[in-house]
């Protein structure tokens, strides 16, 4: 078949390229990740891509539509994959389906499927799943809890009772708690603090700083690759350093170092993988790093000041809400003209 | 004055393809039996045929005349009998037939009378107050000039100067910065004196400051013959103001405003002239054919065309026009898997739909396609708004705003993100990684708005004329109407008169009878 | 104590969203056009009577009213109901019946049948023949709006509609095929019916 319209080169690349680059580097982050907590996670990536794949299919079968392509531009793999790291690793196996489910049913091919949901799967599925079973969303693992194979598949598949032994509090969850604390009865910096539970490791949360960085760097080769630019993740993180900076001047008996946000929780993965997400996110260069600015602020706000254990996936879903206004207002100028603020429905002179 | 060349934002790296078909000396093209010519060579109005069926013209002769200013005359191409004029197949995306008039060569490829404009020592390109620029322009229009970049704008509507700037740099664009196309590369090479004095002309004709001549750094022995040209010009009158200026080969490098931007620093908006900015522009193929005009009285009848692709002998072929494109890529021997025939460059360019159709004036190049030289077509999946249209766009758009309007058939809301200032350059579409036919998507919005436009017009148009049509109505109603009652009135006043001179006859009976009376 | 602030506090917003409003009122006041004048422009303008008024301006009066249907203008086609729809904020509907939206097209009179009666010169609401009593006419196809007005009077029947021919000068490039085009949803009355429930 030859193409009707110029132009008649093209260059190789494809939407099934790009996803296939997003999710090599998360291989990193995976693999740090898999070393630190154990097979695991390996099983709930495994989970959540056969979910979602199966997901897809069953929309494209009851729609009547050839699903072929759908299934083979790895986009749903992206979401699974984004659902199994940021969902507790040893979850329970219905809970990371019906995650899979909000993110490719609802989320996605409710409103028309790839390239037409306003929101990030992966965080309505985050966003669905802590709503709705709390308890089992805040059951983190502790790092250095090793567990068999066995042990591992019985608590994701079995009908074990869940061990709330087995959870610890998170390096987020004990900063929350320092915060509800009144000032005064502290001991020291929140650092000291975290270093007496043993939480806190060579710069940051302990253990998970190392998965935090592997994520750093993936993104870092996404930039590289052209997949993303740099807008999204450089504000992301500036406006997280800035706004915990001020308050860890403020009080850091109460508030803890930039560093630390930054390599906790789903910051990284947040900045580099999420927030990035072309869809529901912003596309001009200015929308973008408002975009950025605005996600890495209610991150952290959510993060110290909100209920939840992290903010990520609130902060993004909000932007995401934000985004489309965003991008009409931050039209970039054509080419030798001024830049114009346009508002949606008004007409350009 | 010699400033670097600027970066226009966007663009991308092609890869040239150049080397196959610039390597070789431009030919000459055999001459075909038959020329077909089509009238509309030009932007602008098409002239009209001056001929008729069994006239005889000779080579040059004037075939057709242009009745407007903007709209240039067509020549004959060899001498020969006109054999017929009326609609033939023309090389157009749509495939349509246009009117045309055909000739046929008797062989003998005879000149008629040449009559330069230069024609004495006293009229020569170094006397300027021998020459109005009025003489020049008519003098150009006659000789058929245009623009044989792509876009054929009338070169003479272009020496007309804006009424308030005055132009200060004459660009003449060698950049050519669309792949495979060598015809500029190779004509600049070869006739570089010719390039160079053409310029010189239209710099004093102009009377501006500076003149840069830009050419694509892949284009290096171009810019060293043009270089050697210029220092030839010289030796014979200082020249001081004129500049080889080498261009990264960034597409669209070549594109009026992104070269413009680059030489200069200024921006064109949108709607505005490059004259108004003062700046004028020319392809340095066109400079040759002023240049071959003016000092040798050819008007334009041959262009140099490419022939590349998937051929065994790609090159460059001077070229009479009229000659059927078939015929012509048939010298270069397309090898077997050819499928197609793409008529310009392969970022802008279309496919050929009758291989009959006829080299025009701005017919540049032939591509003989195949899927190992252009990637065969991919099916067209969702746009995930990656932006990559965005980044690569010259003109600063946002293509994928542009594409979500245009798909939805709203061409009001497309024209509002700008559409209208898509050059369709193609750059979107090359990096789109959903394989969305990004252009044609805009050449459909472009024609609904230009059509909603149109549309408009005739609307206004129309209800203007049926207001009039209305108030005449009344109008002459109101006449009819007075004029029936001024006829009443008249009749009423000869009835009441009537009365008047019948109440009196009996009065006046009467009056001899008082009279009488006593 | 509490109440009485809180009363106080929404009082002094009511009274300064209150004074913003009023000020807008006046200060940002948009002189309109008319309501007709505004669909008159939706209109084609081909005063051909189709919709059962008199011209455009008739219509669009009647439709500013309230008396009219806003999908009874033939040449305006779905996009202009479409428009004056979102104009007056009402439901897009179909055109109406009989009101299909045919191709362009301009009269053009048969000119060796032509006996000069001028009746079609006084049908034409754009005056956009040209001729006198016993000369031939001319329809003047850069002003015709294809209205037909002038079909019926013509006792000779002369004049024929010419659709608007496609040349390289008004030829516009196709709507993308999509492809492979994805098979069209067969969609059987029962089926429709399933997913109206």
């Amino acid at each position: 078949m030859i193409p009707l319209s110029s132009p008649y080169l093209r260059r190789s690349n494809s939407t099934r390229r790009i996803m296939r680059l997003v999710l090599l580097s998360l291989l990193p982050g995976i693999a740090v990740y898999a070393a630190l907590i154990g097979p695991a996670l390996l099983i709930q990536i495994l989970l959540a891509s056969l979910a979602a794949l199966g997901f897809e299919f069953a929309v494209f079968f009851l729609r009547k539509r050839p699903a072929r392509a759908a299934l083979t531009d790895h986009s749903a793999l992206v979401s699974a994959w984004l659902i199994a790291l940021t969902f507790p690793p040893l979850s329970p196996w219905w809970l990371t389906i019906t995650g899979v489910f909000f993110a490719i049913v609802i989320t996605k091919q409710l409103y028309g499927g790839l390239g037409q949901n306003p929101f990030n799967p992966a965080m309505v599925a985050f966003a669905v799943c802590i709503i709705a079973f709390p308890a089992l969303m805040s059951q983190w693992p502790a790092m250095s809890l090793s567990l068999s194979l066995p042990e591992q598949l019985e608590l994701i598949f079995g009908f074990a009772p869940r061990l709330d032994a087995l959870t610890s509090a998170t390096p987020l969850d004990v900063i929350k708690t320092v915060l509800q604390k009144t000032a005064g009865i502290t001991h020291g910096t929140v650092q000291e603090l975290l270093m007496s539970q043993n939480l806190y490791g060579t710069f940051a949360g302990r253990g998970w700083e190392w998965v935090a960085t592997a994520y750093l760097v993936g993104g870092v080769f996404l930039l590289i690759m052209g997949v993303i630019t740099w807008h999204v993740p450089l504000a992301f993180i500036a406006s997280m350093t800035l706004i915990a900076l001020v308050f860890w001047i403020i009080d850091p008996s109460r508030f803890s170092a930039p560093l630390f946000h930054l390599f906790s929780g789903g910051s990284m993965l947040g900045a580099f993988f999420i927030a990035t997400d072309p869809v529901s996110g912003c596309a001009t260069p200015r929308g973008k790093i408002i975009f950025g600015i605005g996600a890495g602020l209610l991150a952290y706000l959510i993060r110290v000041f909100g209920v939840f254990p992290d903010g990520i996936a609130f902060s993004i879903l909000l932007m995401n809400l934000c985004a489309p206004l965003l991008d009409s207002m931050s039209q970039p100028a054509v080419f030798g003209s001024r830049p114009q603020v346009r508002v949606p429905g008004e007409k350009t002179p | 004055m010699l400033k670097r060349p600027l970066a226009f934002r966007g663009g991308i790296r092609l890869a040239h393809h150049k080397y196959e078909s610039a390597h070789s000396p431009i030919a000459s093209a055999p001459l075909p039996e038959r020329l077909i010519l089509p009238l509309r060579q030009s932007a602008g109005r098409a002239p009209e045929p001056i001929v008729r069926e069994g006239d005889r013209v000779k080579k040059g002769d004037r075939i057709a005349a242009a009745e407007e200013w903007i709209s240039a005359s067509l020549h004959a191409p060899t001498s020969g009998t006109v054999r017929a004029i009326g609609p033939f197949p023309v090389a157009h995306p749509s495939g349509l037939s246009a009117p045309a008039i055909v000739i046929e060569a008797d062989g003998a490829d005879e000149w008629g009378e040449k009559t330069p404009l230069l024609d004495s020592p006293a009229r020569s390109a170094a006397n300027r107050a021998a020459l109005s620029p009025e003489e020049t322009q008519r003098f150009l229009q006659n000789m058929g000039v245009v623009g044989l970049g792509g876009a054929v704008f009338p070169s003479h509507v272009k020496l007309s100067r804006a009424p308030n700037t005055p132009l200060q740099t004459l660009i003449i664009n060698g950049a050519e910065c669309e792949p495979f196309i060598t015809c500029d590369d190779r004509l600049m090479r070869e006739r570089a004196d010719d390039v160079i004095s053409g310029t010189l002309f239209l710099r004093d004709l102009l009377e501006v400051k500076e003149t840069l001549i830009a050419v694509e750094n892949n284009k290096p022995e171009a810019a060293d013959a043009l270089r050697a040209a210029l220092a030839r010009a010289d030796a014979a009158r200082e020249i001081r103001d004129v500049a080889v200026m080498e261009l990264p080969a960034i597409y669209p490098a070549g594109s009026i405003k992104q070269l413009i931007f680059a030489l200069t620093g200024k921006r064109a908006p949108a709607h505005v002239l490059p004259t108004a900015l003062g700046v004028q522009c020319f392809n340095a193929a066109t400079v040759y054919c002023v240049w071959r005009a003016v000092a040798h009285g050819e008007p334009v009848t041959h262009r140099v065309v490419t022939l590349t692709g998937n051929v065994e002998h790609p090159g460059n072929m001077e070229v009479p026009l009229g000659m059927p494109m078939g015929q012509l890529l048939a010298l270069a021997r397309p090898r077997p898997e050819t499928d197609a025939c793409i008529v310009g460059g392969p970022m802008m360019g279309f496919l050929l739909t009758d291989e009959r159709a006829p080299v025009v004036k701005g017919s540049n190049c032939l591509i003989a396609r195949s899927d190992a030289f252009f990637p065969p077509l991919e099916p067209e999946t969702s746009c995930i708004r990656c932006t990559s249209c965005a980044q690569v766009c010259p003109q600063g758009l946002q293509p994928y705003e542009l594409y979500w309007w245009s798909r939805a058939k709203n061409s009001e809301k497309a024209a509002r993100y700008q559409l209208m200032e898509c050059i369709e350059c193609g750059c979107c579409a090359y990096v789109c990684p959903a394989h969305i036919p990004l252009v044609q998507y805009f050449r459909f919005a472009k024609g609904e708005v230009r059509a909603a436009e149109k549309a408009q017009d005739m609307a206004a148009r129309a209800k203007e004329r049926f207001e009039f049509r209305q108030l005449r109505a009344e109008r002459e109603k109101a006449e009819r109407a007075e004029k029936l009652a001024r006829a009443a009135a008249l009749q009423a006043e000869k009835l009441a008169l009537a009365a008047v001179t019948d109440t009196d006859s009996p009065a006046n009976a009467q009056t001899p009878t008082t009279e009488n009376a006593p | 104590m509490d109440v009485l602030t809180a009363i106080a506090i929404l009082t002094l917003g009511a009274a300064l969203l209150g004074a913003a409003l009023g000020f807008a009122a006046v200060h940002f006041r948009v002189e309109g056009n008319p309501l007709t004048e505004k669909i008159a422009a939706l209109l084609p303008q081909t005063q051909c009577g189709q919709c059962g008024y008199p011209g455009c301006k008739p219509y669009a009066e009647a439709i500013a009213q309230g008396g009219a249907d806003i999908n009874l203008c033939a040449p305006g086609g779905e996009d202009g109901v479409r428009k004056i729809a979102e104009l007056l904020g009402l439901e897009i509907k179909p055109l109406a019946e009989g009101a299909a939206q045919k191709p362009p097209a301009v009269a053009r009179i048969v000119e060796d049948r032509c006996i000069g009666c001028t009746l079609c010169i006084q049908a034409c609401p754009v005056d956009a023949i040209v001729g006198a009593a016993k000369q031939m006419h001319t329809v003047i196809s850069s002003l015709c709006t294809g209205c037909e007005l002038c079909l019926p009077p013509c006792p000779e029947n002369c004049i024929e509609m010419l659709p608007v021919q496609e040349t390289t000068e008004n030829w516009a490039w196709r709507y993308p095929a999509r492809v492979p085009a994805l098979p069209p949803l067969a969609l059987s009355p029962a089926a429709s019916g399933e997913n109206s429930c």
